[in-house]
């Protein structure tokens, strides 16, 4: 057991876990932040999906003794009142089914939105690819981004 | 106007004045919705009282209504479709509405189950009497209070008025009143050109909590003193426990306890939603999920088999072998086929095959239970709560009364969450070690320890006589516990010398109904094979279909009772799709395009697919899809259900397959196990529905079977080559598509 400190949207948290803990399970059961998904646990689904400063990154396979001082961002904390651009994109393409893996798919939108503003569909799709949605939604996210991407312009 | 007779009782109309409880889970459905802030502050305003008017619905002081939504949520809308029909049958703003998940109820609901694409079919005329009735009371209450009759009243939007004495009121105020009547034996439900809420485009009334990561799945339950499990089952299908290093287990960071328990003792009365139960299981409770996942890897177990275990080369030769026999019964003999094909001018034969598959839903298996000497508190992912009751039981030795079984949320469902033995596991390690509990299964679990799609193959035969005309049809089919067909489905009725005939492989795998049961394969190949039989004929494809429905129409063969479609709904969708998509075998778009219709779970499906071909992959440019549903509740989420359906079956179709080696699943995660990904889904997928005014049947379920059938009929026309074994290119292909 080890104490961390973590930087998580925003506030500073303890908390004192085995060093191998990963990021997913600390914020799930630890912090009590559910918002990010476990599907898989081997960096394959995406569910999992955080922003590592800024980065997308799977928290199902970051060890938290490897996050240092680095500003974690989950779904809870990608705006404060549920209205970042893709969010709002998401609900106005009223793209969930289940619901599942759309947080991840939120978290790798945003990020890569904030890398690339504009992106193709191709630039869509590679980067998206890590993310599985079982209920086939994928058709909806790209249309999502696309017009996330639309009001990012306007804005 | 219908008039029709209330089929509730008085039982189901409790009347419960009381302030609203902190305990509420309210749908924001309108927080996304509403576009200006003094709006959404109106609507955020929560009564001081809640009137419940019947056990659907509830009507606040303010005018705020609160649905029940009955069944459970899947990822297929229920909760935001079954409300919409109270509401628009109740006269009220859905800006005004609040959805609730409903517990198991039996006294109030009826099949509250999620299974078969039958929710709204089943579920339509209660949720209507539903919201009928509670409109009646109100302006049963408004005619007392006012001193007018009744039949003059009008109601809109939730208001209650009387051109004649100029009185209006709200039904916030007419709740209370409303509330005391008694049920009215009768009411007039609205004719379909009267919906104003029905029919029209609604967003996910858990929407906003979607994507802002709110807790609302079964793997987000969190209680006080609750302890995490997970289990160990036998690795391979067929295996028995017999030692496990447990008490190194218990020694582990984080570890409270690890022991063998038997879920279901010998003789335990299972119900069908046990199916795929294991009996016995090793169980590793601990404080945290990281922790107990560590412990579970160390676990180290023997385990042992009575017989040979299974492998899928041993289900292929066994399926192989039953193609050769002719099972002692068939399912439908119409004519003479052996004659037929004596005499036919072409005959042709094809066998098709497909794998197990898993259901891979996005959320792993699990459940929290709160076993006490006298109680039972159950919430998480289930389609079969009522069926879960019944066995919890019998296996806690409880009456059902003191069961109380809450649904959450699913992460996916597609026929896995109908058998809930993880539940009852849930339950069982609650009563032993006396704590609430949550079982988690890791994805490994989930994946290897399944009810999967039975694996199939089918031959079929079809004689063509000298002019093109099909004289006979054949269809053998054999499944791993499934027969693998449907004896009067399309083309029954329409060829006059028929035979449908199948057999089932029993196998220690487990299996169970994976999205459209049965029909996920029968789909896909039939239309795969009626598109050779037409190539073979000399004819279109959808005008060799047509030939066939105008037979089933006009001159039906056999009993046209029999017959498991209605043909000219059937013709309906693929005219409509022909149409749509400018369908023309001569075009030189021809050369990429597929065609394939369905009719399963009591909807009607035709699709026309363009697909393009990279390095023998297929991809879906665009997909025309034609439905027959009946009325559409909510066309929004009812094309989000079509297009999930299409990904759904080009992905299984394509790429994903589950096998077996001395009875162990060999894919246990989604780096061997493949599914569909971004870059694999169909660029754009156009959804037209048939405008008929006949009540609505499902569509969790059948846009999904006939696109295998449509997309193998692409992949024919653009690369030469017929596909006829599932998936067609399948998970051996070993492209790292992720970074
Ligand atoms: S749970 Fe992390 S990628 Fe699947
Ligand atoms: S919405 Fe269900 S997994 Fe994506």
């Amino acid at each position: 057991m080890a104490t961390y400190t973590l930087k998580i949207n925003g506030t500073s948290r303890d908390v004192e876990v085995d060093p191998s803990t990963p990021l997913l399970w600390v914020l799930r059961d630890h912090i009590k932040l559910v918002g990010t998904k476990f599907g898989c646990g081997i960096a394959q689904c995406g569910a999992c999906t955080v922003h590592l400063d800024g980065m997308a990154v799977r928290s199902c396979s970051l060890p938290i003794s490897s996050i240092g001082d680095k500003e974690v961002t989950t779904i809870e904390g990608l705006s404060e009142n549920g209205d970042h651009p893709v969010q709002l994109a998401w609900l106005e393409e009223d793209v969930p089914q289940c619901g599942y893996c759309q947080a991840g798919q939120i978290m790798n939108a945003s990020a890569l939105l904030a890398q690339n503003p504009y992106p193709s569909d191709s630039e869509i799709e590679t980067a998206m690819n890590g993310n599985i949605c079982r209920c086939g939604t994928y058709v909806r996210i790209k249309k999502a981004i696309k017009r996330a991407a639309e009001a990012g312009s306007n804005a | 106007m219908t008039l029709v007779k209330t089929t509730f009782g008085r039982r189901a109309f409790i009347r419960n004045t009381g302030l609203a409880s902190g305990g509420l889970v309210l749908g924001f459905s309108w927080l996304a919705s509403c576009k200006d802030e003094a709006a959404m502050e109106a609507a955020l305003q929560m009564p001081d009282s809640w009137f419940d008017i019947n056990g659907f619905l509830k009507i606040g002081d303010n005018g705020l209504v609160t649905i029940m939504s009955p069944n459970p949520e899947i990822g297929q809308n229920v909760k935001t479709a079954m409300p919409m029909i109270v509401a628009d049958e109740l006269d009220v703003d859905w800006a005004k509405v609040l959805v609730e998940q409903a517990p198991l109820n039996t006294d109030i609901f009826t099949r509250q189950l999620a299974g078969g694409s039958q929710s709204i079919r089943q579920g339509w005329q209660g949720l209507r009497l539903a919201g009928a009735t509670a409109r009646q009371m109100l302006k049963q209450a408004a005619a007392n209070a006012w001193q007018v009759p009744v039949g003059e009243i009008v109601t809109a939007a939730g208001m209650i008025s009387h051109e004649g004495s100029g009185n209006s009121a709200g039904y916030g105020e007419m709740a209370a009143a409303a509330g005391a009547l008694e049920v009215p034996e009768e009411v007039v439900l609205k004719e379909p050109g009267e919906f104003s809420i029905i029919g029209t485009d609604r967003k996910n009334v858990d929407g906003k909590k979607i994507v802002t990561g709110q807790p609302l799945f079964g793997l987000d339950v969190d209680r006080d003193n609750m302890r995490i499990a997970m289990v160990v089952h036998p690795p391979a299908f067929g295996q028995k426990f017999k030692s496990a290093n447990l008490e190194e287990i218990k020694a582990m960071p984080g570890i409270q306890d690890a022991f063998h328990q038997v879920v279901y003792p010998e003789g335990a009365e299972l119900q069908w939603s046990d199916g795929g139960h294991v009996p016995e299981m090793l169980v590793i409770v601990g404080n945290s999920t990281w922790e107990v996942m560590q412990a579970k890897r160390a676990v180290q177990a023997e385990w042992e088999a009575d017989g040979p275990l299974e492998s899928t080369e041993y289900h292929n030769t066994e399926l192989a072998k039953l193609l050769e026999q002719a099972p002692d019964n068939p399912g439908r003999r119409d004519g003479n086929p052996e004659a037929a094909f004596a005499r036919a001018a072409t005959i042709v034969e094809k066998t098709y095959s497909a794998p197990y598959l898993a259901h891979n839903t996005m959320e792993p298996m699990n459940f929290f239970a709160h076993v006490t000497a006298d109680k039972a508190e159950l919430l998480g992912p289930i389609q079969t709560p009522e069926y879960l009751e019944n066995t919890l039981a019998g296996i806690l030795e409880m009456p059902k009364e003191n069961i109380d079984i809450m649904m959450t949320r699913m992460g996916g469902g597609f026929g896995r969450r109908l058998y809930g033995s993880f539940a009852v596991e849930a339950a069982v390690i609650s009563k032993r070690i006396q704590a609430p509990v949550k079982v988690v299964y890791s994805r490994e679990d989930d994946m290897t320890q399944g009810t999967y799609r039975p694996s199939y193959m089918v031959r079929y035969r079809a004689g063509l006589d000298a002019d093109g005309k099909l004289i006979a049809w054949h269809m053998r089919a054999a499944g791993t516990n499934d027969g693998g067909y449907f004896a009067n489905r399309f083309p029954a009725g329409a060829v006059e010398n028929y035979l449908s005939e199948g057999h089932t492989l029993r196998t220690e795998v487990t299996t169970g109904a994976w999205r459209a049961p049965t029909s996920n394969f029968m789909a896909g190949v039939e239309n795969a094979f009626l598109d050779e039989v037409a190539e073979a004929a000399g004819k279109d494809p959808i005008a060799f279909r047509l030939e066939l429905f105008d037979r089933s129409i006009n001159d039906p063969v056999g009993d046209p009772e029999k017959n498991d479609y209605d043909p000219e709904r059937y013709a309906g969708v693929l005219r409509l799709v022909r149409d749509k998509s400018n369908w023309d075998s001569s075009s030189p778009n021809a050369e990429k395009r597929g065609v394939a219709a369905y009719y399963c779970h009591n909807s009607y499906v035709a699709q026309v697919l363009d697909v393009e071909m990279n390095a023998g992959v297929p991809r879906a440019d665009k997909i025309w899809c034609a439905v027959d549903c009946g009325i559409v509740i909510n066309p929004l989420s009812a094309r989000n259900q079509i297009e999930g359906g299409i990904v759904d079956g080009i992905g299984h179709a394509t790429f994903s397959a589950l096998t077996f080696e001395d009875g162990k699943p060999q894919q246990d995660n989604f780096d061997t196990y493949r599914l569909i990904r971004h870059s694999e889904a169909p660029r754009e997928i156009e959804t037209f529905f048939v405008d008929n005014g006949i009540d609505p049947t499902g569509l969790g379920e059948p846009s999904l079977p006939p696109v295998m059938g449509a997309l193998a009929n692409a992949m024919y026309r653009k690369a030469g080559k017929r596909y006829y074994h599932q998936p067609f290119v399948g998970s051996q292909e070993d492209r790292r598509i992720i970074g």
